[in-house]
C-alpha cells in the first residue's frame, strides 16, 4: 500500500552498519525536533557487529492505537500512524507495552507518547524521511516499488509478521533474501534462534585464521 | 619553555572540550532560515554534499542535498550533527596569549597585538638561528586555496624548508606507491566504477565507519552480483556480510598481496597482453613472489591457506573488479610496500583504466587529496611538482615572480620536525589545522618537544590540546565561514561555500597568514583579496604539472557538481577515470596512458618486512588503532558535539574473549595497556570480532585516554608515514580506575 506520493519505506537489516546516522537525523525532523524516534539495536555485540534500526512499521491495524484508552493515536488517511495527540494522551503506557515492535516511547517530561510519523512534514510534500535520506548504507530505503525492484534484485520485501497468535501487516517492508520461501517473518520463533550460525560461517574470524598459530 | 600555563583541568574549564547540544534556535521549527547554502561536509575525504540552514549568521540545521551526485543526500552521523560546531561555547572569539595568572591559562589580547607579537618572534628566531629554525605544521582539512597559501607563505615569505602537514599521518604511503607505479597520485576511478565490479577487494579500510557513504556503493555492487573480499584484523561492519573475510595479522598485508600474485601466476590468472603492452617490471616481481607460496603466506599473514586460495581465485578469475585500501595497509613502517603489493595484483589482472575496473585509496581527510597536491608538503610545489626538481622550481618561481634560487630546498616530514625541535634546529613553530599532541604517535615525546620550543603559535577555532602549549593563539575560521575548493577521494574538485561570517575577532585563515606576512614586511605575493584570487593563481601554478587545475573554475565546478582533475584547459571536461586506453597526459605525451615517459605502469617488487616492533615475551600483544564512526581524527570538533559523544562517549579497548579470559578481564573492566613508550587505562570491550592476538583502541581522545601514548614513531622510509597500525603491548587488569575517570567528562 503506497504512502502519499506512491512511495514505500523498506528496511534491509543486511545492509545496516550501525552508524546511527538515522538516529541522529531523526532528531532533526521538524515534527519532533530534538527527539529521535529511532533506536539502533545491537543484536549480540559479543559475537557480531550486526545492528538493526528500529523504526515504526506503521501497522495497517495498529495495536498501539487499538489499546489506547484515550483514542489519542490517530492514523492519517494514507495510513501513517502518528504520535499521540497531546490533548488526549494520558501517558498510561498502554501503547508502549502493547506494540509488538517496541516502537512507541513515553516522554515522561512531556507526558506524551512519541513515535515515528514517517516524517509526515517531508513525505507529504514528496521528500524522503530524514532517516532514509541520510542512511549511508541505504538499509533504510524510501522509494517506489519500481526503484526497489531495479536496485535490490537479491532480496524481496515482506510486510507480515507473526507474534505468537497475532499476524500483523505493516506498511513498512522488511527485505529478506529472494531465495527465502517464508511468507511472513515469525518473530516469536526467531527470538529463540542463535544470532549467528544459520547458513553462514559460525565464526568468519576464527575459521579463516591460520590454525597452525597458537592464539 | 612552552609547558602548559596552568593545570589541564583549569584550561578545560574555560576552553573545553565542552559539549554542544541542540538548543532553542535549533529546535524552533517555526524559524524560517534566511538562506540555505549548498556546500560540503567538513569531515572526511568523501566530502558529501550538504545544505546548511542559516538564520541570523548562525547555522541552525541542515537539509539533505539530494542533487549532489556522490552522496545524493546521504550523510553519516558526523555530517548530520556537524552544524552544532557553530556558535559553540568553546569557540575562540579573540586572540589569546599564555598567561599563568589567568584562570584558564590564557588571556585575550587584540588581534593586531597578537599578529605583531607573532611576527616579531618569527623575525627574532629567523634572524638569530636562520630561516629554517621556524617550522610550520599545516593540515589537509583546509581548502586547497589555504594549503597553496601555506606552501607559498613558508617557501616564499619565510624561506623555510620546514613545512609539513597532517596528511603525513594519512595518505602518504598511498601517494608514494601510486607515484612509483602509475606516476600520478590520485584515485584511478570515480566511485561509480565500484557499482558493477565483479569483485570488490577492501584491504585495511573500515569503510562503514571511516567512509560510510562508500558502503552504499559496495552494497550496490553486491546487489549487482559482486563478491566482496574484506581484509582486516577486525570484523568491521562492512566485513560482517562479506563473501570472504581474511583476518590478517596487523602489518602483514604485503605478504598477502605477494601470496595472491603467486597464485595468479601459478594458475595463469593474468592479463598477458596488458602486462606486456602497458607495464614494465613484471618479471622481477614474478621472480620475487615465487617464495610466497600459500603455506608461507598463511604463516606470515595468519590467514588460513584455504581462504588465501579462495581470495586468489575470486580475484584472479574476475573480469571486472575494484580494489580499495585505506590506512589499514598504509599506516606501517612498510606502508609503501603494502600499497605496491596491492597495485601489483591490480596490474597483473589488467583491470584498470576501464569502466568497472578500478583502484583507489580511500582518502581520509576532507581535503586529503587537494591538500597533498599544491605545496604544503615538505618536498612539494604546486601542481604536484617537486621542490627538489630544478625545472619545477623554475616554473613555480616564474609564477611567483621570484628567482628559483630564492626557494628553499626540500624540508622534512612532520615527525622529523619534532626531532629537529629536540635537536635544537627548530626553535619556533606555527600550527594550523594540526593537533600533533593527539594525532602523532608516541605523544609523550611530542609533548616534550612542544615544551622545548622558544615560541609556538597555533591558529584554530577551538583550543585544541596542542594549542594549550602555545604562546599565542590566533582565532581562525570554521569550514562554514570561508569559501574555496577541496578535492575529494575520487579526485573531484568541489566548492565549499561560505554560510556565515567569522564571529568576534576570528578571521579567515588566509587573512591571518597574509596579516602575518604584512607584519613581517614580506607581503610580496601574499596580498590576495580572497580565495577566488588565490585559486586563479593556483590554476597558473599547477598548469602543466601532473595535478593540473588550470581548466577548472568556480563556475564550472558549480555547474557540473565538481570537476575531476587533471583539467588542463577551459574546454576540458575533467578526467573522472585515469589511464583510459588512448588517453593523453603531459608526462607520456601520447606514448601510453600512464604518467611515465614511456606511458607504461610500473610493477615494483614489494618487500615484506615485519613491523618495526614485533611482539615478544615482554610485550606479547599487537596493538592496532583506528577510528569510530561518530568521531573524527583528533576530535577537536567532534569531541565538542554532544550527540556524537552520546553515541560513543569514551575510547574502549577491544579484546577477544579468548585473550580477555587469559588476562582475567571481563567486559567493562578497567584495563591498562602498556607499551615501551607509555600506558593507557581504558574500559575493556570484549568482542569476538577481533583477532585473539590483537587489541584495538580508537585514537580520537587526548591525555590519559590517548592511544598515541602507546604507538611507535617508526616511519616508512619512503613515505614517512608513522606505524600507527602495529606496535607491541601488554595488557593487564587495572588495579584501580584511572585518575581521569573521576575528574574529566567523557570527551575531555
Amino acid at each position: 500500500m503506497p504512502t502519499p506520493i506512491g512511495k514505500t519505506f523498506f528496511i534491509d537489516p543486511g545492509r545496516c552498519i550501525g552508524c546511527q546516522a538515522c538516529v541522529q537525523a531523526c532528531s532533526e525532523c521538524d515534527t519532533h525536533k530534538g527527539q529521535s524516534m529511532i533506536q539502533l539495536d545491537f543484536i549480540d555485540q559479543l559475537n557480531s557487529p550486526q545492528t538493526v534500526p528500529v523504526v515504526c512499521m506503521h501497522c495497517t491495524s495498529p495495536t498501539c492505537a487499538e489499546v489506547c484508552p484515550a483514542d489519542a493515536i490517530k492514523v492519517t488517511d494514507d495510513g501513517v500512524v502518528q504520535t499521540a495527540r497531546k490533548p488526549r494522551c494520558i501517558a498510561c503506557n498502554n501503547c508502549v507495552l502493547a506494540c509488538p515492535f517496541g516502537v512507541p516511547k513515553m516522554h515522561t517530561k512531556m507526558n506524551l507518547m512519541m513515535k515515528c510519523d514517517m516524517c509526515y512534514d517531508r513525505t507529504s510534500v514528496d521528500l524522503k524521511p530524514m532517516c532514509a535520506s541520510v542512511c549511508p548504507s541505504q538499509a533504510l530505503f524510501y522509494g517506489t516499488w519500481a526503484e526497489l525492484e531495479e536496485l535490490r534484485p537479491r532480496s524481496r520485501p515482506v510486510n507480515s509478521f507473526q507474534f505468537g497468535g497475532q499476524l500483523i501487516q505493516t506498511r513498512v517492508n522488511m527485505m529478506i533474501p529472494s531465495a527465502s520461501l517464508v511468507e511472513h517473518i515469525d518473530v516469536t520463533a526467531a527470538m529463540f534462534e542463535p544470532t549467528v550460525g544459520h547458513d553462514i560461517f559460525a565464526d568468519i574470524l576464527l575459521d579463516n585464521i591460520n590454525q597452525e598459530e597458537p592464539l | 619553555m612552552t609547558t602548559i600555563p596552568v593545570e589541564t583541568i583549569n584550561i578545560i574549564e574555560q576552553f573545553g572540550p565542552h559539549l554542544a547540544h541542540t538548543k532553542a534556535t535549533n529546535l524552533d521549527t517555526s524559524l524560517e532560515p534566511d538562506k540555505i547554502v549548498q556546500t560540503h561536509c567538513c569531515f572526511c575525504g568523501q566530502q558529501c554534499g550538504i545544505q546548511l540552514k542559516v538564520k541570523d549568521n548562525e547555522v541552525i540545521g541542515f537539509e539533505p542535498w539530494y542533487d549532489f551526485p556522490f552522496n545524493q543526500g546521504k550523510l553519516c552521523p558526523k555530517g548530520v550533527k556537524r552544524y552544532l560546531q557553530g556558535a559553540h561555547p568553546d569557540r575562540l572569539l579573540h586572540a589569546y596569549q599564555r598567561d599563568g595568572s589567568a584562570s584558564g591559562g590564557f588571556s585575550p589580547l587584540s588581534y593586531e597585538q597578537a599578529i605583531s607579537r607573532v611576527a616579531a618572534e618569527i623575525e627574532r628566531i629567523q634572524t638569530q638561528y636562520g630561516p629554517h629554525a621556524f617550522g610550520l605544521l599545516s593540515g589537509a582539512s583546509l581548502t586547497t586555496e589555504k594549503t597553496y597559501l601555506m606552501g607559498k607563505f613558508a617557501h616564499m615569505c619565510l624561506k623555510t624548508s620546514n613545512i609539513d602537514y597532517n596528511g603525513r599521518l594519512c595518505m602518504v604511503s598511498a601517494a608514494a606507491g601510486n607515484k612509483k607505479a602509475f606516476g600520478i597520485d590520485r584515485a584511478a576511478n570515480p566511485w561509480s566504477d565500484i557499482l558493477k565490479a565483479e569483485v570488490v577487494w577492501i584491504s585495511g579500510a573500515n569503510v562503514a565507519e571511516c567512509a560510510p557513504i562508500t558502503t552504499d556503493y559496495v552494497w550496490q555492487a553486491r546487489e549487482n552480483g559482486a563478491k566482496i573480499i574484506v581484509v582486516d584484523p577486525r570484523i568491521t561492519p562492512i566485513a560482517r556480510t562479506c563473501d570472504l573475510f581474511l583476518p590478517v595479522k596487523p602489518g602483514r598485508d604485503v605478504a598477502l598481496f605477494n601470496g595472491i600474485l603467486h597464485l595468479m601466476i601459478e594458475k595463469d590468472w593474468l592479463d598477458h597482453d596488458f602486462i606486456e603492452q602497458q607495464t614494465t617490471g613484471f618479471e622481477a616481481v614474478a621472480e620475487h613472489v615465487k617464495q610466497w607460496t600459500p603455506q608461507r603466506t598463511a604463516q606470515v599473514t595468519g590467514i588460513a591457506e584455504k581462504a588465501i586460495h579462495r581470495a586468489a581465485e575470486l580475484w584472479g578469475t574476475a573480469s571486472t573488479s575494484f580494489l580499495m585500501h585505506a590506512r589499514g595497509i598504509e599506516h606501517h613502517s612498510h606502508g609503501v610496500q603494502n600499497v605496491l603489493g596491492a597495485i601489483n595484483i591490480v596490474l597483473a589482472s589488467g583491470r584498470i583504466g576501464r569502466e568497472y575496473c578500478g583502484y583507489a585509496t580511500i582518502t581520509g581527510q576532507g581535503n586529503g587529496q587537494g591538500g597533498r597536491e599544491h605545496g604544503q608538503k615538505c618536498d612539494q610545489l604546486p601542481g604536484a611538482r617537486d621542490l627538489g626538481n630544478p625545472e619545477h622550481r623554475a616554473y613555480v618561481a616564474s609564477v611567483w615572480g621570484i628567482s628559483p634560487d630564492d626557494l628553499p630546498p626540500p624540508g622534512v616530514d612532520a615527525y622529523e620536525i619534532m626531532r629537529k625541535i629536540e635537536a635544537g634546529e627548530i626553535k619556533g613553530l606555527l600550527a594550523i589545522c594540526f593537533n600533533p599532541l593527539v594525532s602523532l604517535p608516541d605523544n609523550n615525546y611530542v609533548r616534550q618537544q612542544l615544551e622545548k620550543l622558544e615560541f609556538f603559535v597555533a591558529i584554530d577555532f577551538f583550543l585544541n590540546e596542542s594549542a594549550r602549549h602555545a604562546d599565542i593563539i590566533l582565532p581562525g575560521s570554521l569550514h562554514e565561514e570561508d569559501e574555496g575548493t577541496v578535492t575529494t577521494a575520487e579526485g573531484r574538485v568541489i566548492k565549499i561555500n561560505k554560510a556565515v561570517d567569522c564571529p568576534g575577532e576570528a578571521r579567515q585563515d588566509w587573512r591571518i597568514i597574509q596579516d602575518l606576512a604584512r607584519a613581517l614586511g614580506r607581503e610580496q605575493g601574499l596580498t590576495f583579496t580572497g580565495p577566488a584570487e588565490i585559486f586563479d593563481e593556483l590554476r597558473q601554478a599547477s598548469k602543466g604539472g601532473v595535478a593540473d587545475y588550470s581548466g577548472i573554475s568556480y563556475e564550472k565546478i558549480e555547474q557540473q557538481h565538481g570537476i575531476f582533475w587533471p583539467c588542463p584547459d577551459d574546454d576540458h571536461p575533467g578526467t573522472p577515470r585515469l589511464f583510459e586506453p588512448g588517453s593523453w597526459n603531459p608526462v607520456a605525451q601520447g606514448q601510453g596512458s600512464f604518467y611515465f615517459p614511456d606511458g607504461k605502469a610500473r610493477f615494483n617488487v614489494a618487500e615484506y618486512s615485519p613491523p618495526a616492533e614485533d611482539v615478544d615475551a615482554d610485550y606479547p600483544i599487537i596493538l592496532t588503532t583506528g577510528r569510530v564512526v561518530s568521531q573524527f581524527l583528533s576530535g577537536t570538533q567532534t569531541r565538542r558535539i554532544g550527540p556524537l559523544i552520546d553515541q560513543y562517549p569514551e575510547p574502549r579497548l577491544e579484546i577477544h574473549p579468548r585473550l580477555a579470559e587469559r588476562l582475567g578481564l571481563a567486559d567493562g573492566d578497567w584495563a591498562t595497556t602498556e607499551s615501551r613508550r607509555g600506558s593507557c587505562t581504558l574500559r575493556a570491550r570484549v568482542l569476538k570480532t577481533i583477532r585473539p592476538d590483537t587489541v584495538f583502541i580508537p585514537y580520537h581522545w587526548a591525555g590519559g585516554k590517548s592511544a598515541n601514548q602507546l604507538t611507535i614513531s617508526a616511519q616508512d622510509p619512503i613515505s614517512k608515514i608513522p606505524e600507527f597500525k602495529v606496535c607491541a603491548v601488554r595488557v593487564k587488569k587495572a588495579d584501580a580506575p584511572p585518575a581521569y575517570a573521576s575528574e574529566l567528562e567523557a570527551q575531555q
